[in-house]
């Protein structure tokens, strides 16, 4: 098989996860999309794992690694999302503008850093 | 140049490349519905379309093993958990209007621009490189297992230890307050 073909398929569905981590509101929405970019790094290992035949199988021990990664980012990230929409009442990542620089009279930064990194990919 | 003048060429696929262009095809438009359509519930749906064309791509470049975990953890877990989150967040179940911010435009502009870079340096890159298929299966449980389990067997036992980390940190973040038993997860 043309190398070319995974390589490409991998490239276009890493830029359709990232076109959703930067377009999307809900954070949900934004973690499937992170699962997306995730998933085409894994395409590539394993493409590029088959052609070289490595005698380690270094690339598919690293999707393997990779995906127990992702399930372990997945949890935590869900959990984290829980929580701000408990205390929020919202999961929207554009919201959550506690610790924007822009904002002169910032209130105290109460629960905001488990959402600043959500924020910060939202908004980047 | 001389290895592209022996292999077969773009104009001549083989049943292989014929299948994963087109499994190929439905992975990237049903990536491009879930990251477009208005319903927060397709989405997580038609996120199974994607992991599912995935594992049929792995399957292809004879990974199985792969294929099988990514069959088990992507879509039957990590699916089932998005959907278990869009529910606890109760999203909307119809078309909700609001899913995509403001920064849309911009976030089109710089997906195409690093879709057209990546794949111009990609094609450009692996024009005359070829997989060769043929032969035992590269990526069977045996040939799984046993690599993982005599070359990388430290960074599968830290992997564990960072799973359960990953555990404990989710159970403690989803608990309501202390002292309380009960959590969502």
């Amino acid at each position: 098989m043309h190398l070319a073909y995974p390589a490409v398929l991998a490239a276009l569905l890493f830029c359709v996860g990232l076109y959703g981590v930067l377009a999307r509101r809900n954070a949900i929405l934004v973690l499937m999309s992170v699962e997306l970019m995730l998933n085409a790094v894994n395409l590539n290992l394993v493409a590029f794992d088959v052609w070289l035949r490595d005698t380690l199988h270094a690339g598919q021990a690293f999707t393997l690694f990779i995906i127990a990664i992702a399930a372990a980012e997945i949890g935590i990230g869900l959990a984290i999302v829980l929580m701000v929409y408990r205390n929020r009442g919202s999961s929207d990542v554009d919201r959550l503008r506690d610790t924007a620089e822009t904002d002169e009279s910032a209130p105290a930064p109460g629960e905001a850093p488990a959402a600043a990194g959500e924020k910060a990919e939202a908004t980047a | 140049m001389i290895l592209a003048a022996q292999s077969p060429g773009f104009l001549s696929p083989s049943g292989v490349e014929i299948a994963f262009l087109l499994v190929g095809l439905v992975t990237l438009g049903a990536a491009v519905v879930t990251v477009t359509t208005r319903q927060l519930v397709h989405a997580a749906l038609w996120l199974v379309v994607t992991l599912g064309g995935l594992a049929v791509a792995y399957l292809l470049l004879t990974a199985e093993f792969i294929a099988w975990v990514q069959v088990l953890i992507y879509v039957g877990s990590v699916v089932v958990l998005l959907l278990f989150g869009l529910m606890l967040t109760k999203a909307p179940i119809g078309r909700s209007p609001d899913a995509d911010s403001g920064n849309r435009p911009v976030a089109l502009v710089v997906a195409l621009a690093a879709a057209a870079a990546l794949v111009w340096v990609v094609v450009d890159a692996f024009r005359t490189t070829w997989i060769d298929l043929d032969g035992p299966a590269q990526g069977s449980t045996k040939a799984s297992g046993e690599i993982l389990f005599r070359y990388w067997v430290l960074p599968f036992e830290a992997l564990s230890v960072l799973l359960l980390a990953a555990l404990v940190g989710a159970i403690v973040l989803s608990r309501k307050n202390t002292g309380e038993k009960e959590g969502p997860r």
